[in-house]
């Protein structure tokens, strides 16, 4: 019996249909099919100047927004051979570890309302709120922040902000143990996941998975460790690795990952100093402070070019990558000298780590495919792009 | 420079290996980017994973740029990750636009499945034995590849005038 899942299935996450071939409650066969939610933002990107495109950014991943203008702005800011203040670089990293946080609890919550604790998604969108209610003070914008910017940050963190976050970093820890209370001994979760969606490393490897579905599975690839941006070499934390591979043990690890995230949090807050810059110098590529702009000639007309013609990159090519919840996301931009990318492409993990979907589920249940599409944590905006 | 040393060593491997598996080497921003004829692109891959010097054994990327309208036209990057050895790699091979095929990377790195199908559902490159080359994306009966240069950003679908828009919901 050939079976269609989705595309409007609540456990898919978003629009993902999966054509699902069964032998009695065996799958035999799967074939994902996607492209429901394709809203073509590459070529969109060729349509806009270099600084417009950060708006975009942000809806491929929409957990992971920050993460998203970090990856694209590192890709340009490489183009055009940027150096950026290290204030800027911590306040970077503070930002997308607590995107990292609230990611992980989108999923923790999904998965596990999936495989049927509904109290679970209670507890995690509640803790979510609260690191949005962090982006909404900061950014102004609790999603969509188009925060990081170009050269640095869209503005600089307001007053208040280290109680903000103190205050998360005190209430996180706790929460992270009631989670794993409702989850990590109990029987009926055990059942679900334990010895489920198994993959060996070298399948992992060679199907080009990353993020916690490959650290699962033994390998430590870390884009943080292994090639590290945004000065994350100058951090303290562990890359959490499992050798199992199971649903289970991927499970583990987002949560033991959530832990390093907090270290890294409260790392960066006592590098961030009171001042400083929050975005690098350069003419005619970042704007000008408001007060120049209005007693100097120069920056007036620096103002009036970037914001209506933009700059133009050097021509060339960059590929830059950052770990985001999902794994590597890679950001690819070229360009051929003028004010607009001639092709920007993303590396999105949800879509390459969707490609391993049918090896974790074929000669499986059915009642497992649930628990696989869960566990390899995809976001259909990142998949369809 | 780290990144350097690792140029060194790839193109050095490479070179000695067969000395027409590289056209060019480009070196910008610290990204090495080695260009491969056409027809070697696969023998160097395998190269590149199976070398023992080399290890690249993740496919991280693969992606197309359309230089239209300079020749040849298409660009395909692969981008290459050694996780031994902690450095990249971009492979890159020329396409004009009267033949936009190549030999396909599945046989190498299987993860270049889905890869491939999106460079041929979006730009129309075609890669030689890729085990399933259908659109990934775009619906099954598109016509035309949406990321080329030539197509235009708003699509080819008729924008409606102020003539149909009044008359379309009169009998």
């Amino acid at each position: 019996m050939v079976l269609n899942m989705g595309p409007q299935h609540p456990s898919t996450h978003g629009v993902l249909r999966i054509l699902l071939e069964l032998d009695g409650e065996n799958v035999v066969k799967a074939v994902p099919d996607m492209g429901y939610l394709h809203t073509g933002i590459e070529k969109s990107c060729e349509d806009k100047t270099y600084s417009q495109a950060i708006t975009l950014t942000d809806r491929i991943d929409y957990l992971n927004p920050l993460g998203n203008n970090l990856a694209y702005c590192l890709a340009v800011e490489k183009l055009l051979g940027l150096e950026i203040p290290k204030r800027a670089q911590y306040i970077r990293v503070m930002m997308v570890e607590l995107q990292r946080i609230s990611s992980h609890l989108v999923w923790l919550g999904t998965h596990a309302i999936d495989l049927g604790a509904m109290s679970v998604f209670l507890y995690c969108f509640r803790e979510r709120e609260e690191i949005l209610k962090i982006f909404e003070f900061v950014a102004g914008q609790r999603m969509m922040t188009s925060y990081i910017r170009i050269g640095g940050l869209a503005l600089d963190l307001p007053a208040g902000w280290r109680q903000r976050v103190e205050k998360f970093l005190k209430m996180m820890p706790g929460r992270i143990d009631e989670y794993e209370e409702l989850l990590t001994g109990n029987r009926i979760w055990i059942g679900r996941t334990k010895d489920v969606g198994y993959i060996s490393a070298e399948d992992a490897v060679a199907l080009s998975m990353t993020g916690p579905t490959l650290r699962a599975a033994g390998l430590a690839y870390d884009n943080r460790r292994v090639f590290p941006y945004s000065s994350y070499e100058e951090f303290e934390f562990d890359v959490p690795t499992r050798t199992d591979s199971d649903c289970f043990a991927r499970y583990m690890l987002r949560i033991a990952e959530m832990r390093e995230s907090l270290k890294i949090i409260r790392q960066a807050m006592s590098k961030i100093t009171a001042d400083g810059p929050f975005r690098t110098e350069a003419a005619g590529i970042i704007p000008p402070d408001r007060e120049k702009m209005k007693t100097e000639m120069e920056a007036l007309i620096y103002h009036f070019k970037i914001f209506t013609e933009g700059f133009s990159p050097p021509p060339g090519e960059a590929f830059a990558t950052i770990e985001s919840p999902r794994g590597e996301l890679g950001v690819f931009v070229a360009s051929d000298g003028s004010p607009k990318p001639l092709r920007v492409h993303f590396r999105g993990p949800s879509f390459i780590n969707l490609q391993a979907l049918p090896k974790l589920i074929e000669g499986k249940l059915i009642a497992d495919v649930v628990a696989c599409i869960g566990t390899i944590d995809i976001v259909l905006g990142e998949v369809d792009r | 420079m780290a990144e350097n040393s690792n140029t060194n060593v790839v193109v050095e491997r490479l070179r000695s290996w067969s000395p027409n598996a590289i056209s060019e080497v480009i070196e910008f921003r610290g990204e090495t980017t080695i260009v491969v004829p056409r027809n070697a692109l696969r023998d160097v891959a395998e190269r590149c994973r199976g070398d023992k010097e080399l290890q690249f054994n993740l496919l991280s990327d693969a992606t197309c740029v359309d230089r239209y309208p300079l020749e040849p036209r298409f660009e395909v990057n692969y981008h290459l990750v050694s996780i031994p050895r902690r450095a990249r790699l971009r492979l890159q091979v020329r396409l004009s636009s009267d033949d936009p095929t190549v030999d396909s990377l599945v046989p190498v790195w299987p993860g270049a499945n889905w890869l491939e199908r999106e460079i041929f559902d979006l730009m129309g490159i075609r890669f030689n034995e890729h085990p399933d080359l259908r659109r990934i994306l775009m619906p099954e009966d598109w016509e035309g590849y949406p990321l080329r240069k030539d197509y235009p950003v708003e699509g080819y679908r008729d924008i409606p005038t102020s003539a149909t828009r009044y008359t379309r919901n009169r009998p």
